[in-house]
């Protein structure tokens, strides 16, 4: 069993769960000590776009009473949890960073979040995110951006930003993400932190607030590659409310990432992702993290996947598509903004529909609203919706041969270490490019992981691998991720993370 | 009311002189399945707004649909009964526009797979002649909320102050179903189109998959209707060969009656635009029961655009080949073949078997008739008092014999009691309303009425006897030959005997002695 830190929010969750089962420590204690890490820092981070001190106390004094009467409870029973923005939460706003759902308090639970009350984890937050997961940044959130804990100039990836921003902050030891092209991989590169995309229908998509429902998945974020399998084994499993859902147990993640072998496993570096265009320490900071996973005992060879060069293209015509039909629902009929037209004596149910649409939903929600009506018209539904979909037939295509070739894929999580603040945000295609080694994953429905593999030489910033595997097979991920894991915190002597600079003006947190 | 401009029509048959009509008909069928299309909410009618719904049917964000496998199953019947292929392979749809009725703001249908597709439905005319409505498909879809405009004059949305949405009936399974273009029907288009939607209806009642109440809108249609210059026999070749004029879609058509008008009406109103050198608009419009016209809906451009496209919450509906087959052998003769069957089996002229189908008691009958008596008297009996009351509660037979708890078996038994020969005919009308008036069974009524034929010979005699003493005049009569006087004496003895005489037998014994 590993010691505890003093300080309560260094701990992984892994270490929080072995405290909490032998009652080193009280769920209590663990909550307020993220609550008030919260407190002192997260006016710099804005990583939350709500907290909620008092329901999480609540359910972690639960959690205490149920382990005092001796009930056995789940792995993470008692560790705190940041949940994203998208997903929907009982009584407790859900905005996805947009204006449109100021003030709105769903009446159910997400699935997942659903799991998490039943494992025990009491939910600190809510955690910021570009505007229903549109971007690679946070900077299109409604509520404004989050900021990375490595330089607070700087974009904290996207869309979960804010998730990967509490992480590499310490305002919790987890976090969920959902990932439509990247959003759970390329925040955690650029914060030094590890995110999953588990399997297309892996975790249930109900009361996810969609993106693009064929792209769309939510996963487990965390520090450590172990804390990650931990909240994966939570979050996963059938939900017949998911009609995409697959029935079958989660893959054996937790399992895998306590292994840490990669022995005679197959790894394909991917050849159409980490040319042109990728940093010169990204790219570094990868072919040693390669060369690692050789001495650890895996095959490396080279894989070409010719599709991929045209994943972006699709991507940005399903995306649209499927998104301007699943954001036509906010039309202040039912709930969430209401605006009125200017000057206009009693309008009509349209007015109202557009004066609201208008006002409540920022300029990229629009840009892709408008592309993907274009995308499904009639006369350019084949030439756009029509071949795109074709396209994700043949990267689905490589991917199955690349896979009859090796165990595991690898990449560059993203081409670059993070970006400044307002950097890209005039230049969509730039933004967009961003997500370019992660979007073929989400096309294919096969499951990817980002760990941090280092920190770039030019700016001392973190860079990150992504990890491929077959879908169903996530559970390679984690062997993969745990191994190349210790090998880096050996060589950098320590987790990467640890050399993120303390936050500007906090004192060291109180010990428990 | 505001006025409307009332559109030019032309006389029928004058139209019919000179056009020749094409009609398509879509039909929406609203299942009586327990839950609802795509979320486990009731579907029960007349419930309090908003009261059968839940975060999918009020599509609420996040919220995520998953089919109704008895739905499918419903589609796949229907589909089967109307001779279509079913399906290997098919998705949903989005069929996307914004209306405050529809939460979701798209409506998740079938496009361009539909569940079942190619089938016909054989229809007879009133003639006993057979048309054939060509099914183009059969898709599943979801209904809609129901919208209520408050204030204003008209109940539309128009002059309106405010609108209140229920959003019970969203979600609700619907099966739309089209024909092809119906042609060769010329001046019998409109009985055409409400044989169809009748015969469309009984099929889905022996189905059992919908309650088909047009009024109730569980059974909604729009009928398509265009014309084109008549240039010979609406079959002939060079008819067939015209191409089809413009069409407009007539919505709202919730009554058989209104089918056959709005169809008739419709023809009426193109051929006058067609013959004063106009076009017809291709649009929408809205049929009104009170009036019999229709007005215009909006215009129905082919920029109108849905973007379909495949819906990616749902994953395809696959039937195996084995489900087909086990769901085809669920399917009831059908309602055509089977009032044939019955008809003969019965043997009641086709007068009669209209009058037993009008009243709605075929199935009244068929289990009166499996339980002993004869298709006359079940006929009989089923027709007369009990059709009657019902008529006069405004109720339909079934529901009106089902309330009171008079059943088919009580029929028989006092059928059998007539057979049996302890009950006359005016007996066993006093025992039918002492079963009706919840007396008991017909035996239980006749035995405590004390209501049975007298079978002691020796009583009757008397009477006749004494009748004949006192009619000295009407005996002689019979003496003489003129046998019809002595209905006279009969009448005489029966009411010696208070009605509980055979009247066969006095007549017996009545000529014996006279002769
Ligand atoms: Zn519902």
């Amino acid at each position: 069993m590993t010691d505890l830190p003093t300080d309560l929010t260094r701990a992984t969750a892994a270490a929080l769960a072995d405290a909490l089962a032998t009652k080193a420590v009280s769920s209590v204690e663990v909550t307020q000590a993220h609550l008030d890490r919260i407190a002192a820092v997260d006016g710099q981070v804005h990583a939350y776009l709500h907290v909620d001190a008092e329901g999480a106390l609540a359910q972690a004094r639960a959690i205490d009473e149920r382990r005092g009467a001796g009930e056995s409870l789940s792995a993470l029973a008692g560790v705190p949890i940041a949940v994203k923005d998208v997903m929907t939460t009982k009584g407790l706003p859900t905005t996805c960073g947009s204006k449109i759902l100021e003030g709105w308090i769903p009446p159910y639970d997400a699935t997942v979040v659903t799991k998490l009350r039943e494992a025990g984890l009491p939910i600190i937050g809510k955690t910021n995110m570009d505007e229903f997961a549109m971007g690679s940044s946070t900077e299109h959130s409604a509520y404004g951006p989050s900021r990375n804990p490595w330089d607070l100039e700087r974009i904290p990836g996207g869309s979960g930003g804010g998730s990967s921003s509490v992480l590499a902050s310490f305002q919790a030891p987890l976090a969920t993400g959902t990932d439509t092209g990247g959003s759970i991989r390329q925040p955690a590169a650029v914060t030094a932190t590890v995110g999953t995309k588990p399997t297309y229908g892996g975790v249930s998509r109900y009361g996810l607030v969609a993106l693009a429902s064929s792209l769309d998945q939510a996963g487990p974020c965390g520090r450590t590659v172990l804390d990650t399998a931990l909240l994966h084994a939570v979050m996963g499993g059938h939900d017949p409310m998911d009609s995409t859902s697959i029935d079958a147990p989660v893959p054996p993640v937790v399992e895998a990432a306590r292994a840490a072998d990669v022995r005679g496993m197959r790894v394909g570096v991917v050849k159409e992702l980490g040319g042109k265009g990728y940093q010169p320490g990204v790219r570094a900071r990868f072919d040693e993290s390669v060369a690692l996973l050789e001495e650890l005992g895996a095959e490396v060879v080279e894989v070409s996947c010719p599709n991929f060069d045209y994943a972006l293209a699709a991507y940005y015509l399903i995306l649209p598509s499927e998104a301007s039909s699943n954001l036509a629902k906010f039309d202040a009929m039912r709930y969430g903004l209401r605006v009125l037209p200017d000057g206009v004596d009693d309008p009509s149910a349209e007015q109202v529909m557009a004066a609201t649409r208008d006002a409540g939903f920022g300029p990229e929600v629009k840009r892709r609203i408008i592309l993907g009506t274009y995308a499904l018209s009639s006369g350019y539904y084949d030439a756009y919706y029509g071949s795109a979909q074709k396209v994700r037939a043949l990267i689905a295509q490589d991917f199955a041969n690349a896979y009859e070739q090796v165990d595991v894929l690898v990449s560059p999580t993203a081409p670059t270490t993070a970006f400044k603040l307002g950097d890209k945000l005039e230049d969509p295609m730039a933004m967009y490019l961003n997500d370019i080694a992660t979007i073929p994953a989400n096309l294919a429905g096969v499951p990817g992981m980002s760990i941090p593999s280092g920190l770039a030489d030019e700016d001392g910033l973190p860079a990150g691998i992504q990890i491929l595997a077959p879908a169903t097979k996530d559970e390679r991920l984690y062997s993969v991720g745990a191994a190349l894991e210790a090998a880096l915190v050996d060589r950098w002597g320590g987790p990467i993370l640890d050399r993120a600079p303390e936050l500007g003006g906090v004192a060291a947190a109180k010990g428990a | 009311m505001t006025a409307v401009a009332t559109d030019a029509v032309m006389d029928y048959d004058e139209a019919m002189a000179k056009f020749d009509p094409v009609m398509g008909l879509e039909v929406h069928v609203e299942l009586h399945t327990a839950t609802k299309m795509f979320c486990g909410c009731p579907t029960g009618f007349g419930a309090e707004p908003n009261s059968q719904v839940c975060p999918v049917c009020l599509g609420l964000p996040g919220a995520l649909p998953v089919v109704n496998e008895k739905a499918v199953e419903s589609a796949m019947r229907i589909g089967l009964a109307l001779n279509c292929e079913i399906a290997e392979w098919c998705r949903f749809a989005r069929k996307n526009y914004f209306y405050p009725d529809m939460p979701k703001n798209f409506q998740t249908s079938q496009y361009d797979e539909p569940i079942a597709y190619g089938g016909y439905l054989d229809v007879e005319l009133e003639d006993g002649s057979i048309y054939r409505v060509e099914i183009e498909r059969a898709h599943m879809e979801e209904d809609t909320g129901k919208s209520l405009h408050i204030g204003g004059a008209t109940g539309r949305i128009h002059g309106a102050d405010h609108s209140l949405v229920d959003y019970n009936r969203a979600g609700i399974p619907l099966i739309e179903i089209v024909t092809k273009p119906m042609v060769g029907a010329g001046e019998r288009a409109p009985e055409v189109a409400k044989a169809y939607v009748s015969a469309l209806r009984d099929l889905l009642r022996a189905l059992d998959v919908s309650d088909v109440k047009m009024e109730q809108g569980s059974m909604r249609c729009d009928a398509n209707v265009s014309l084109r210059p008549k240039v010979g026999d609406p079959l002939s070749s060079e008819q067939l060969a015209v191409p089809l004029g413009t069409r407009t879609e007539t919505k709202n058509v919730n009554s058989l009656r209104s089918v056959e008008r709005a169809v008739r009406y419709e023809i009426s109103r193109h051929a006058a635009i067609l013959d004063a050198g106009g076009s017809v608009l291709q649009e929408t419009r809205h049929w009104h029961e009170d009036t019999g016209i229709t007005t215009s809906g909006r215009v129905k451009s082919d920029a109108e655009d849905y973007r379909y496209f495949p819906e990616p919450d749902l994953v395809p509906v696959a039937p195996t080949r084995e489900m087909v087959e086990a769901l085809r052998a669920t399917l009831p003769e059908p309602p055509g073949q089977r009032r044939k069957r019955l008809q003969s089996d019965w043997g009641y002229s086709d007068l009669e078997m209209r009058d037993v189908m009008n009243a709605g008691a075929v199935e009244l009958i068929e289990e009166t008739v499996a339980a002993g008596a004869s298709a006359g008297a079940a006929k009989k009996w089923w027709l007369g008092e009990p059709s009657r009351r019902a008529n006069a509660e405004g109720q339909d037979i079934v529901t009106y014999a089902a309330a009171l708890g008079f059943t088919p078996a009580h029929v028989a038994e006092l059928d059998a009691l007539v057979t049996s020969g302890r009950l006359n005919d005016s007996m066993a009308r006093q025992v039918l309303d002492g079963v009706l008036a919840g007396e008991g069974t017909p035996t239980a009524v006749a035995d405590a009425r004390g209501l049975e034929l007298v079978k002691d010979d020796g009583a009757l005699e008397a009477a006749v006897d004494k009748v004949i003493e006192t009619n000295p005049d009407v005996a002689a009569k019979i003496r003489d030959g003129k046998v019809q006087a002595a209905g006279a004496l009969i009448g005489q003895v029966m009411k010696e005997m208070k009605g509980q005489a055979d009247a066969g037998k006095a007549r017996e014994l009545i000529l014996a002695k006279l002769q």
